[in-house]
């Protein structure tokens, strides 16, 4: 049934009519269903320390002004998300990963100039003497306003992360969690 | 300009980008609807953050903004908002 034909009312009996209608508001609902939610969802891929903060000055950012707030922590992203790294119980591979990439949010390289990490400190003092609030503060700032922190199931398993090594509060999904989110938001980021 | 009345003050001052508006939005949970909340920031980018807020969430309403320069006579400004819970 079109548009038009609904509009031609005049010719319609009341048992007709009322199909009509019963019909357009089965369309609209379905309309509406289709509606982006008040939602922003992000792809977290990077560990780099100025990216995962960008990520969460935009999620605190969008939880503010109202938004549900996804990030899907992925790759190197999960290292942003460690309390610590342990070795035991890791095959040889793992424990290189886990020796060579940072124990927790505070050991993050910066995307450039790093220098060994020099260049980390650096701007973590740049910002500290701004005002800014520190990674770490973000990250317990989006705990408190509900932002939602997903550990990519399959990533944490190649890299050999171990649940108890990632920071409390953090739910497992796959790419179809992800796109769940994704695809009914009105914003999604992948940074 | 007139002062306008409000019912909570907020002093963001010293805080930068997302600062203000999330301390806000936190302040302004424990208005009641129709209630005004004040808001001093030093960040020049607050004055865009607030209207971009108010844009997107329509439980709130941008009702002013001033410019002011600041008291210690340093040259800096801050930036006063006047919010409005809807609901």
């Amino acid at each position: 049934m079109s548009i038009s034909e609904v509009g031609d009312l005049k010719a319609t009996p009341g048992a007709a009519l009322e199909a009509r209608v019963a019909e357009l508001e089965r369309r609209l609902a379905e309309v509406e269903d289709r509606q982006p939610e008040d939602r922003v969802s992000m792809v977290v891929f990077s560990g780099d320390l100025d990216k995962v903060l960008a990520a969460f000055v935009i999620a605190t950012g969008a939880a503010a002004v109202g938004q549900e707030v996804s990030m899907f922590f992925t790759f190197w992203g999960l290292t942003a998300l460690k309390k610590r790294s342990t070795l035991s119980g890791k095959r040889f591979f793992e424990k290189m990963m886990s020796v060579m990439t940072p124990s927790d949010s505070t050991g993050l390289p910066v995307s450039k100039m790093n220098y060994f990490g020099v260049g980390a400190k650096m701007l973590r003092k740049m910002m500290a003497d701004n005002g800014v609030a520190s990674l770490e503060e973000m990250m317990a700032l989006a705990r408190e306003l509900g932002v939602k922190i997903v550990a990519c199931e399959m990533s944490r398993e190649v890299m050999g992360i171990h649940d108890d090594e990632l920071v409390d509060g953090w739910e497992t999904g796959g790419v179809a969690s992800f796109l769940g989110d994704a695809l009914t938001s009105k914003a999604s980021l992948f940074i | 300009m007139s002062e306008m009345t409000f019912d909570r003050l907020l002093d963001a001052s010293g805080l930068k980008c997302p600062m203000p508006v999330v301390k806000a939005r936190k302040e302004i949970r424990g208005l009641e609807p129709g209630q005004i909340l004040k808001v001093i920031a030093s960040d020049r980018g607050s004055v865009k953050d607030f209207q971009g807020w108010a844009k997107v969430d329509r439980r709130v309403e941008l009702l002013a903004q001033e410019t002011r320069k600041s008291e210690s006579g340093d040259g800096a400004e801050s930036y006063v908002h006047f919010v409005r819970l809807v609901k």
